[in-house]
């Protein structure tokens, strides 16, 4: 069977391009409505307003979710009070107990919360497979640890509950932020409710049902659904004393206002701008894949994203050369699809968002860099891009765009790439790429963001702490440093 | 028949006026001057370009700077004792006041090794976490101990490697701008302690709302005062510390930190 | 055909390329080995893994009876059936290419040969030119040499390349394919640096491994020859093959070869022309995992000859 080599060029695209993979989602069974989880039960809301969540891939509706309303807040506060009594007073190993119970239960239900994670947000199965859940189960499984070796964290002190934590999450990374949020609530002692994104509800009612399969106490954790109404709602009830959230800097500066003067304790995890800085002497090849993993990851919606690639001028061009003929290699498609590198953006409002700000990087005289690739007639997607010519002023280099966009910059200097990097009011993370060991802690030295990446990027760990400076918000989350914002010392 | 002294301000390493030309009357006698919004935003700028040559000090420096500023208390310590007043309690004041600074003094070379950390992250990579300081830091006196509440919160906030502006206390502002004077003698580089005086309500909104302070020290503020602080500190999200007012600990320091948390692959 | 670069100063050149980050090396080589291929292409890449396949005999104990046999199956792999190609090469120690040569005539796989003092290069640069010369004489087609690791290690990149040289001129009409011995350079650098160093020698072929040292090929080390072959076809616009030998036993790992010739060097280096992949008993696991698509059923070693 002789082939000729146009004929197995056109046969290697189809092999490797088109080869569907699709997840099997017939183990995973999705309710058609949701209650809310309120004192360790699924409860009906009192609140009768529903709303829909939808796969962002085809906007087929998954499920119907309550829109609580303050009398439902109310009651999930009142249960998480009441549970606060004798959750925090339980043996500590016992409360390490539960929480390793139910980092085994996720570790269990895996496939099922990739699934759904995939389905609900639109993240590519491979992301939320290898990346979301197993990190999940991790940081119950470290802060479980935790539970009963508080004094060593924090010598020659005592560290208190602080009660209960009103937390609200985003959409990006629905079951790991909530992860993130209850882990340390819980081994410090305090109970939960928990408020999960109004496009991403369904994880957080998988969760549910896994508190309750783990016997926790009820009312230890609390999930009300709902949009930004019922968020504010959790964050000004006056029994929740300690408010954490992860979002939009613009949200995050109204909650600062909203519990100013009450005296509860707040951290936030807020957006970025980061700069993915590059040397001429850096290992190119890697430097591209920490370019695409930090930018096109999880479709860009990811707040320590390195959406603005510092590239030194010197190798500016083959690196440009480099990473555009590795964004044609780039995936779009179907996010239940192993093989999916680009999954569908998680909203028509989000789309519209990314699509209204790289119209503005083409009106300001950015150029606009896309691979041909297909995209799906339903559902919201968005090619991965990339913008060179781009100033320092325009707004494609400064307002966080939360998509696959990259804006690319040019440097001449370390000094200039230190300033340029820290010009943003922003200062999650940043990324360095260089083969100069010096250069590399000269550099991590001056990066004004609390997360900083020399040469790889967008890695994660619950024993590694992860929060901004400037209007990236205050606190941290993950490691020893994550419990400090759930308990009070004496 | 004595030669009486004028305050002054200190912005950036200078003793001046403010430029409002403005003075109150505190203690009924001593004309203070009376800082301006204008002043504020010199003393933030002056912080400001301080703020990147202290913090890169090494900490040993920054700890034989602090522990100069407790020698140099201490050799005022008559002058700082007849200022609050005199009697024990003034001295017991000045003595706390001297040794905050020698405590934190120690401090600035064991930060790290106390808050910092390596962690064992499940990959092939070497990470650790460290604190750095968070910037410009606002610092509000106290009234009732106006030198020993306001070096309570300036020495942890000086030892992580931040800069700072402070507010004199309202009713009793002269132990801090003679702090100032010792300050400006303790090798302490221009700009990183400025030291206003004037009305809390002048000054206050125009601190907390000003977008390049990163951190203020609520210690020494009352109730409603926190409130307006804190809703204006959201303009740029600034940390608000409330830490008990009478808390001495690395906790503290820390609370005027930020932490870095840095990965690198480990390969050949 | 390439003309050797006559380069002064190898050694400070040799420096000067740009390093390779090991984690993020092993890290992008992991994720493409995830990447699945199903059923209807697996058939597809199973058949390319078949053409690009130098299948390989180089022990000490070769006779002809042997080589008869192998040449056979690289011929037809599976008796029967012809819908299965014949695979790219046979693969010997120099005494043995005279019974490919007859075993495999008429046929259109080809000879390849061993050469340049197999498998440690430690000998005479003119022992090693006259086995070539020798080798081709004989009927190789390709020749496939190491090179010397041990000038390479000691900094002495002039002898390794001057070696190259002479050696593919030795060569004349044959391919020449280079190893590298991976396994015993030590770092991701040094291999970019040995990879650099034959393709500008003029290197037909780059080679991981000669199958005797462990570890022999991986799919980061591929990666990373790959890689250095994108870059040296941009700069100099000659396109290199990739050969990777040693340790490749199932059809599983041979798909993973594939996939990351597809992303790294793209659908024109998906051919015999450009890749090939060496191995001994590769063969019949791809053979099976064939028969496995198209019967839906696990297979037996039984029904498989042991060539």
């Amino acid at each position: 069977m002789a082939i000729t080599k146009k004929q197995s060029e056109v046969l290697a695209k189809q092999v490797f391009e088109y080869a569907p993979a699709p997840e099997s989602i017939d183990h995973v069974k999705i309710q058609p409505h949701y209650g809310l989880f309120i004192g360790g039960k699924m409860v009906a809301g009192h609140s009768k307003k529903r709303f829909p969540t939808i796969n962002p891939a085809n906007e087929r509706e998954l499920s119907e979710v309550v829109e609580a309303d303050a009398v439902d807040v109310d009651r999930a506060v009142k249960a998480a009070s009441k549970a606060f009594d004798e959750w925090s007073r339980l043996s500590p190993s016992r409360r390490a107990r539960y929480i390793f119970r139910i980092s085994r239960l996720i570790q269990e239900r895996s496939r099922e919360l990739a699934v759904v994670e995939t389905m609900d947000g639109g993240k590519p199965i491979k992301e939320s497979r290898d990346v979301d859940i197993p990190l999940s189960a991790a940081h119950f499984f470290y802060y479980a640890g935790w539970a009963d070796k508080l004094e060593w964290a924090f010598p020659n002190r005592k560290p208190r509950p602080l009660g209960v934590a009103g937390q609200v999450i985003p959409w990006n990374f629905p079951l790991l932020m909530l992860a993130w949020k209850i882990a340390p609530a819980l081994a410090a002692g305090n109970t939960v409710v928990l408020k999960p994104a109004e496009t991403t509800p369904l994880s957080a009612m998988v969760f549910a049902e896994i508190c309750m399969q783990a016997e926790l106490p009820p009312g230890v954790v609390n999930v009300v659904t709902g949009a930004g109404k019922t968020g504010s709602l959790v964050v000004s009830h006056p029994d929740v004393q300690k408010v954490a959230f992860t979002g939009s800097t613009e949200v995050g500066k109204l909650i600062q206002r909203a519990v100013a003067g009450t005296g509860k304790h707040l951290t936030l995890e807020l957006g970025g701008k980061a700069a993915n800085i590059v040397f001429e002497d850096a290992p190119l090849d890697q430097a591209v894949e920490g370019i695409v993993n930090g930018i096109y990851f999880n479709q860009g919606h990811v707040c320590c994203a390195g959406s603005r690639l510092l590239v030194q001028e010197s190798i500016a061009e083959p690196l440009l050369e480099k990473l555009k003929r590795r964004l044609s290699t780039l995936r779009l498609g179907d996010p239940l699809d192993k093989n999916t590198d680009i999954g569908a953006i998680n909203s028509r409002a989000q789309l519209e968002k990314i699509q209204g700000l790289v119209e503005s990087g083409l009106e300001e005289g950015a150029e606009l860099y896309q691979p041909e690739c297909e995209i799906p007639e339903r559902g919201f997607w968005f090619p991965p891009s990339l913008f060179t010519n781009v100033s320092q002023s325009y707004r494609i280099a400064r307002e966080e765009i939360f998509g696959p966009v990259l804006s690319v910059l040019t440097f001449r200097t370390p000094n200039e790439a230190v300033e340029k990097a820290n010009n943003t009011p922003y200062g999650l993370s940043a990324g360095i790429w260089t083969d100069k060991g010096s250069r590399i802690l000269w550099m991590a030295e001056r990066m004004r963001a609390g997360v900083v990446w020399a040469n790889t990027f967008n890695r994660f760990d619950p024993t590694s702490p992860f929060g901004g400076y400037k209007e990236s918000g205050f606190g941290r989350e993950g490691g020893v440093h994550g419990l400090l914002p759930y308990v009070e010392l004496n | 028949m004595d030669v009486r002294k004028t305050y002054k301000l200190f912005v950036n390493g200078e003793f001046v006026r403010s430029e409002s030309g403005r003075a109150y009357r505190p203690d009924g006698a001593v004309n203070v001057p009376r800082g301006s919004r204008k002043d504020l935003r010199d003393a933030v700028r002056a912080a400001r370009t301080a703020f990147a040559a202290w913090s890169g000090r090494t900490a040993m420096n920054r700890g034989q700077i602090l522990y100069r500023a407790a020698e140099m208390l201490d050799g005022r310590g008559a002058q700082f004792v007849e200022l609050l007043g005199g009697g024990t309690r003034a001295r017991r004041e000045l003595d706390q006041a001297v040794e905050t600074f020698v405590w934190y003094a120690g401090w600035t070379d064991k930060l790290s090794q106390v808050t910092g950390t390596v962690n064992p992250v499940a990959g092939p990579y070497f990470n650790f976490t460290i604190p750095e300081p968070t910037g410009v830091v606002a610092i509000v006196a106290p009234e009732d101990d106006p030198l020993a509440g306001l070096v309570r919160r300036l020495a942890p906030a000086l030892c992580g490697g931040n800069t700072v502006v402070a507010l004199a206390a309202e009713s009793k502002p002269l132990p801090a701008l003679t702090l100032a004077e010792v300050l400006a003698t303790s090798d302490l580089p221009a700009g990183v302690v400025n030291v206003l005086s004037g009305q809390r309500k002048e000054l206050l909104p125009w601190l907390a709302a000003h977008m390049d302070v990163n951190a203020i020290d609520a210690a020494g503020c009352t109730t409603d005062e926190i409130k307006a602080i804190e809703e204006s500190a959201a303009g740029n999200v600034k940390r608000v510390i409330k830490v008990d007012e009478s808390e001495r600990s690395p906790q503290l320091i820390a609370a005027f930190m930020e932490l870095k948390t840095v990965w690198h692959p480990i390969g050949v | 055909m390439a003309t050797a670069l006559s380069l002064t100063h190898l050694g400070s050149l040799m420096r000067g390329v740009r390093s390779v980050d090991e984690v993020g090396a092993d890290e992008r080589a992991a994720s493409l080995a995830k990447r699945s291929i199903k059923k209807s292409s697996k058939l597809w890449a199973l058949d390319l893994a078949i053409r690009c396949m130098d299948l390989t005999t180089l022990e000490g104990q070769d006779t002809p009876g042997k080589v008869a046999a192998l040449c056979a199956k690289a011929v037809r792999p599976k008796a029967g059936d012809i819908t299965i190609p014949p695979v790219a090469a046979v693969c010997v120690y120099p005494l043995r290419i005279a019974d490919c040569v007859e075993y495999l005539r008429g046929s259109a796989v080809r000879v390849a040969s061993v050469a340049t003092a197999f498998p440690s290069g430690q000998s005479f640069t003119s022992i090693k030119v006259a086995e070539t010369e020798q080798a081709v004489r004989a009927g190789a087609q390709e020749i496939d040499m190491v090179i010397d690791r041990g000038a390479f290690l000691s900094g002495d990149y002039q002898r390794v390349y001057d070696e190259v040289v002479a050696v593919k001129e030795a060569c004349g009409e044959a391919h020449l394919k280079v190893i590298l011995e991976t396994g015993e350079l030590g770092t991701y650098d040094a291999i970019r640096r040995a990879s650099i160093l034959s393709m500008a020698a003029g290197a037909d072929f780059i080679k991981t491994s000669t199958g005797k040292v462990q570890p022999a090929a991986t799919l980061p080390v591929a990666l990373v020859m790959m890689e250095t072959i994108r870059d040296f076809h941009r700069e100099t616009g000659r396109a290199v093959g990739f050969k990777a030998a040693g340790g490749i036993r199932t059809a599983k790992q041979a798909i993973a070869y594939l996939v990351v010739t597809y992303e790294t060097l793209g659908a024109d280096w998906m051919t015999p022309e450009r890749l090939r992949l060496g191995a001994s008993t590769l063969l019949n696991d791809v053979l099976m995992q064939i028969d496995k698509e198209r019967t839906g059923a696990y297979q037996s070693p039984d029904y498989f000859t042991i060539d």
